[in-house]
Formats: structure tokens, sequence, C-alpha cells
């Protein structure tokens, strides 16, 4: 028999932050005040877009918005990762989530965060709630500065379920007794593959999905 | 002793006495081919049926008479206490006051308002605060049930005390808050006694009580009701409930026995006023189903029409408008004892009471056992009687209804009437939908269970938050109820459910289906004999056989 893992989304499920937030931190937080103008007003003047588009496809959202980071040094983002962490993702923190994920230790399951959201943003994130294992997307670096892509495959919805699958068989992890915790219906594949799905914080469609199924509602919120 | 006249006797001692002076063969009727079509209840549904000759119908006792002044008997048990001071000679200034009160899972359903807890905490409030006691919490004894919602809360204690209390004063009990768990150490067979910190610490916690059957009460409130899982589990297990012979008599049962070792430990630390009420089995009251509640043959030609008419309306109306109709209409119990201070003396006079409300003499077992399952059951308040639950109505609660032996005889058939699904409510019951559809198709077999997957129920993270934070059954109660219904699986020879609404239900619970009475009936003739001896439980109101 394998092991026994909980696989976590994270924006809206542990956290009540999402990925625009954190790109509005480093875009406010950026040495230039004229790069802060200019993005800061790109950021709000798309909002509407990235709106529709996240409602659509989540994958091409993620592709459009992650262009916003073209021309920022790694080094800087890396820093403005772990200030925001202090600063923004602390507090956003829903309070019964860390608590969640140490009685999941003590039961000695595989602890593993699966978000569409940047590595540098989350690793401090991961580290403080004492994640076994942190997935996220990475950005792709050219020369130090990021060129507005993401490394292939994007992780978000399907792929994320894909990994997972994949990341089980090479760790002898028997998503049958998994656990899997996610807010949004986009998660929707990553919930269906493991024996206990739950829904944290779910919004409307999700909700809906996890009543037809009987998979457990959380709220941490 | 003596009470004052204007009071009568000591609350229970004349009810017990009329009971055994009661015609003690009045509860059974034994039927012919003229006798009336049987009442029988099948969840949201009622069935009208004929058995065959001869099946023999056991009728819950009528309604013991309420007490005529609730409040002057409450007064009365507070300052004239079975082997304890008054209360209110208890009460100092400056003391550390905890009372603990029964959960929603009793009594069932409901009874009307005034609950029986209110009008008690109004009395110890009141005490309390002539005696300058000030720091005085409550705690509602939910053990590993739900946490009552608060609306719920507030319909028991009564809004005067709800505004004053909730939820900083007045709040559910959490098993699974380590910081305020205390461990009370062990007893001699290692069963370990852990309990909720406040009471612990506490110069005085009162424990109060309904009584709704033998099972309840005594040691049991306080060693279960604020307890943990780690020291439920010392009984509630497979092993401690096939050694029950009957829940409902506690000098036979595994489960009490525990409950009183525990019980010891728990005495010689802290320091307990309980109090305990019995209710009478006033089911229907003289609400408009009253008819529900009389002997068939003896209904007016009016009541059968109306008899018709709510079957004809409860067929056309959708389930869920029926449940909530359902579990919208209180009981009409009325309060026939009420006895306090030290809780086996008082457990005792309890005992004395619920035996004679309940128990009817039977003589012989029987070969087939009907009994319709009703909506409701102690976990499903306000929610939905899901398979697991129907189960243990059946092979937990209607089998244990005996004192002596068994109604049904060893490798008997149990006929249960009820529509069974696979609906249940997500947000009280999570972990029972992954036991049924995940451990059931494995195994039916409590102790396999048990050692395969309780732990991992039990600590199931999302289940314990779910617990502590929302309105959900700990993550191991579903267990709790398959151990609770394992005595009975062991001693049938075959469980029979008639309208079940789907064919893989019954399979999973390893039960025979059958699409009417009639046909279950032929069913358990091939099993046990061509002739068997029926017998048939006449429940609501609750019955206990006291079987030769």
């Amino acid at each position: 028999m394998g092991r026994v893992a909980a696989f976590f989304d994270v924006d809206g499920t542990l956290v009540k932050t999402n990925v625009i937030h954190s790109y509005a931190y480093t875009a406010f937080n950026l040495p230039s005040l004229a790069d802060r103008f200019t993005r800061a007003l790109r950021l709000a003047a798309a909002l509407p877009i990235y709106g529709l588009v996240e409602n659509i496809n989540r994958k091409t959202f993620n592709d459009l918005f992650y262009k916003n980071y073209e021309g920022i040094s790694e080094d800087r983002l890396i820093a403005l990762g772990e200030e925001f962490f202090e600063n923004v993702l602390r507090r956003a923190l829903y309070p019964r989530a860390r608590s969640l994920i140490q009685r999941g230790k003590e039961q000695g399951i595989h602890q593993v965060m699966v978000t569409g959201a940047l590595d540098f943003t989350m690793a401090p994130l991961a580290r403080y709630l004492g994640m076994d294992l942190m997935k996220a997307n990475e950005l792709e670096y050219r020369d130090g500065f990021a060129v507005g892509t993401v490394k292939r495959p994007l992780l978000a919805g399907p792929t994320k379920a894909h990994w997972i699958r994949q990341y089980a068989q090479e760790n002898d992890i028997d998503l049958d007794r998994s656990f899997a915790y996610a807010d949004s219906y986009s998660d929707y594949p990553m919930l269906s593959l493991v024996g206990r799905p739950c829904a944290v914080n779910p919004e409307m469609k999700l909700r809906s999905a996890a009543r037809a199924f009987d998979w457990p509602i959380m709220n941490l919120a | 002793m003596r009470m004052p006249a204007d009071l009568g006797e000591k609350p229970g001692s004349s009810n017990l006495r009329r009971s055994l002076d009661r015609d003690l063969t009045r509860q059974i009727d034994i039927l012919d081919e003229k006798s009336a079509p049987r009442i029988i209840h099948s969840g949201e549904d009622i069935l009208v049926e004929h058995l065959p000759a001869g099946t023999r119908v056991i009728y819950p006792n009528p309604p013991m008479q309420p007490l005529a002044n609730p409040r002057a008997a409450v007064r009365y048990a507070l300052t004239h206490p079975e082997n304890s001071e008054p209360l209110y000679a208890l009460l100092k200034p400056g003391m550390k006051l905890t009372i603990a009160v029964d959960d929603i899972s009793l009594p069932l359903p409901m009874m009307k308002t005034p609950d029986i807890r209110q009008s008690i905490l109004e009395h110890v409030l009141e005490l309390a605060a002539d005696n300058g006691v000030d720091d005085i919490e409550i705690i509602i004894a939910v053990s590993l049930h739900r946490h009552m919602h608060s609306w719920e809360v507030k319909r028991m204690v009564g809004e005067r005390i709800f505004n004053a209390y909730w939820p900083k004063k007045l709040y559910n009990h959490d098993a699974e808050d380590r910081e305020n768990i205390v461990s009370l150490g062990q007893t001699e067979l290692k069963e370990e006694v852990a309990l909720n910190r406040r009471a612990v610490e506490s110069d005085l916690l009162i424990y109060v009580n309904i009584n709704l059957v033998p099972m309840d009460g005594g040691n049991k409130s306080v060693a279960v009701g604020l307890s943990s899982y780690e020291s439920i589990r010392a009984h509630h297990n497979s092993h401690t409930m096939v050694r029950c012979h009957s829940y409902m008599d506690p000098a036979r049962s595994a489960l009490a026995s525990s409950c009183d070792r525990m019980g010891a430990i728990v005495h010689s630390q802290l320091k307990i006023f309980q109090i305990e009420t019995c209710l009478n089995n006033d089911f229907y009251g003289d609400s408009p189903l009253k008819f529900l509640g009389k002997r068939e043959d003896e209904l007016t030609r009016v009541e059968r029409t109306a008899l018709d008419a709510t079957v004809w309306s409860l067929n056309k109306m959708p389930r869920e408008a029926k449940r909530k109709l359902f579990h919208s209409i209180p009981a009409n119990y009325g309060l026939v004892a009420v006895n306090a201070g030290e809780t086996n003396a008082v457990h005792a006079r309890t005992l004395d009471t619920n035996f004679a409300q309940y128990n009817v003499p039977v003589r012989g077992q029987a070969d087939v056992l009907v009994c319709g399952v009703p909506f409701i059951s102690p976990y499903n308040a306000n929610s939905i009687l899901n398979p697991i639950l129907v189960q243990v109505m059946g092979l937990g609660y209607f089998f244990n209804m005996y004192v002596g032996k068994p109604l049904i005889k060893k490798g008997g058939v149990l006929i249960l009437t009820y529509p069974l699904t696979d609906e249940f409510n997500a947000t009280h019951h999570p972990s029972y939908i992954e036991f049924f559809h995940r451990l059931l198709p494995e195994s039916n077999d409590a102790a396999a269970l048990e050692k395969k997957y309780e732990e991992e129920f039990a600590r199931n993270p999302a289940y314990i938050d779910m617990y502590r934070f929302g309105n959900a059954y700990h993550g191991v109660h579903p267990f709790y109820m398959w151990y609770w219904g394992e005595a009975g699986r062991q001693h049938v020879g075959k469980t029979i459910i008639v309208g079940s609404q789907t064919e893989s239900v019954p399979r999973l619970l390893g039960w025979d289906s059958a699409p009417d009475l009639t046909t279950a009936l032929e069913m358990a003739r091939d099993f046990t004999s061509p002739n068997p001896q029926i017998t048939m439980m006449h429940h609501p109101p609750i019955v206990i056989a006291q079987t030769e």
C-alpha cells in the first residue's frame, strides 16, 4: 500500500489572495517610479479582460497574466516574494489552514502544495506551513530578467491533475487514499483524481459539483 | 422522605408503583382475521398493512401522568437531592461553575417549548446568581456528535439565556480542542479518561440531562458527553458493543460498566451535581396526528378517514417537504420525574421511572420481528436519516429494545420498513458518505473495519475541521453506528427492508429487500418456518420488551 498525500491548491483555498494581488504587490514595489506607474496603469486597464478570460479558461488567463512580469529581475522577484509573504500572505492566510496541515503531518500524510501561482511568491508560504513539497509555476528568465512566459507545462486546471498523477506514480502515492483541497471549479480535475476530495470555501460552481458528488465541503474562510 | 403535600410524592416512585400495578398484558394485541390493518412508520410515510392472524403487536405503555407543577418539582429536586447537600449549599461566591447540558440528540423529536433544559437552567442560574456565583459557563455536551446550530441552541435554552451567554459562555463542547482536553488517568482496565478542561477546573460541575431511554444518563453523561475520541474509543468499539445485553439494560451492558468505571475516576477528581429528568412518552399529544398513537381497532370512523387522508397526502408530497414537516412538529412530552444529587443515586431513581414508562412484559421470543423505522433517530435531528442511520435504528436501537432476552430469536428475521435511498446530509454526515461508499463495498464486518480504517477516519484533518468549526459529526461517528448495530447483525439470521428505493443500498448493508410487507413475510417464512411467530413492535413512541 502506497503513501497517503494531501494536495492543496492555495489561492482561495488556504489564503484569501490570488495571483493578481501578488503581481500588484510586485508592480507597486519596483524601484523605478515610472515603471511602477506604467505597470499599475496597465494592470488596472486589463483587469476586466482578466476577469473575463479567467472565467473562460484558467490556462489562457495565466498565460496572459504572467506577461506582466516581463523585464523584472529574478533577484528582485525573490526578494519581493519574501516581502509579499510577510506583508500580505501571512495575514491573508485562513486561520485554520495551518492546523489542517499540521494535523495531516501528524498522521504521516505527505503535504503537497500544487498551485498555479508563481514559485517565488509561494516558497515562503510553503515553508511557513511546513509543506513537504511545493509545485508552482516558474517564470522563464533570460540574463536574469523575466521574459513574461511561464515554463511549460503551465500548471493550471487539468495540468495540475496530470502532474499529481505523475508525481504519485513516481513516489508510491496511493491516490485512492489521498486528499485534495481546492476552492475553484477549475481544480475539479485535481479533486476528482483522489479518493478524498474536499471543496474548501467553494465558489458556486464547485459547491454544486461537490453537492452532486457528496464531497465534503469545508469552510476555512 | 415525604414531600410537601402540594407536590405529592417524590417524582419517580409513585409512577413506578402505578406502572407495576398496571394490567401487564394490556399492551399486547394478538391479531385475528378481523383485526384492522396496523399503522407502520416508514420514514416520512405511513403504511397501513394487514398482518397475518396470530401476529403479536406490542404497544407502548400509555403516557405516565406528567407532574402537575414541573417548576416546583425542579425546585424540590435541587433543594432535596440524593446523597448530596442541596444545590444552594454548594454554590459559593467567587466559585467557578460549569453547567453541562445534553445536546439535540435528546429528546426525539424535539419537545415543545420550553424545553426542560431551559426550565432547569433558569432555576440553576437564578440560584447561582442569588449565591453570588458569576463565573458561569454552559457547555453543550455534544461529545463526538455534531455541534448544534445557534438557532437550535436558542430553542433549547430559551432566548433570555441564549442572549446572555451565547457564544462565549454557552457553547458546544469540542472533543478535538487538545488544549482544552485534560487527562484524568486510566481505569483499572486501562480505559483512558479525559474531559473538557473547563469542567475539570471548575469548583462544581452541574449536569442537566434528559433520560429518554435507560442507556442515557448516569456516568455516561459526563464521561462521554464532555470527553474526547481517545477516551470514548475505550467503550465505543466493536468488542464492547457486542457485550451489551442490551444497551437498554445497564446492569447487563458492557458499555454502561465501562462508563461506570470511568465515572469513578471522574468523581474522584470532580465535584458533580447531576440533574436527571424523565419524560413520558406522550409523542402525539393533542396534535392532528394523535390518532397514530391509538390502537387500530379502536379508531373511530372519523379517525380512520383522517388516517386515509394522511397516508394519501404523504404519498403525494415531495420527500424533502415531508421531512421538513415532520421535523418541525415537536413532541408533547411531559416531565414525569426530576432527580438531582449524586450521580449513581440519582440515576437509580431515573432508571426506575424509565423502566416503568417503557417496559412491557413479553412472554417468548419471536421468529420474525417487524419494526417500522420512523423519520428520526438520535443522530438526524433537522437532517436526513441516511442508510447508516437506518441500519442503527434497526439493528442498533430496535434490536436492543429489550430487557432479559432479545425479542427476536437467534437466527430470526428482522423486517424493517423504510424507503431507503443513498441520500446523505453532507454538512452533518460527511464521513458517513465515505464510510458508506468506500468501506461497505469492501466489508461489513465491524471488527475488520475498525482495525483497518477507524483511526484513519478519526484523524482525517478535514473531518476534524468540519466537526470543530462546522456542524459535522466527528469522522469516527459512522464506525460507532456500525458497531452499535453489530450485536443485532450477529444475532439475526436475516434483515429484510421493505420499500427500499434502490437495490444497491440494501445490498451494501447486507440486507435483503422486499417491495412490500406481504413479500417480506413470505421471505421470512421461507427462511424460518412455514408458521413463524411474528411480532410487531408498535413504535413510536418508545417501547422496551421485557422478554421472558
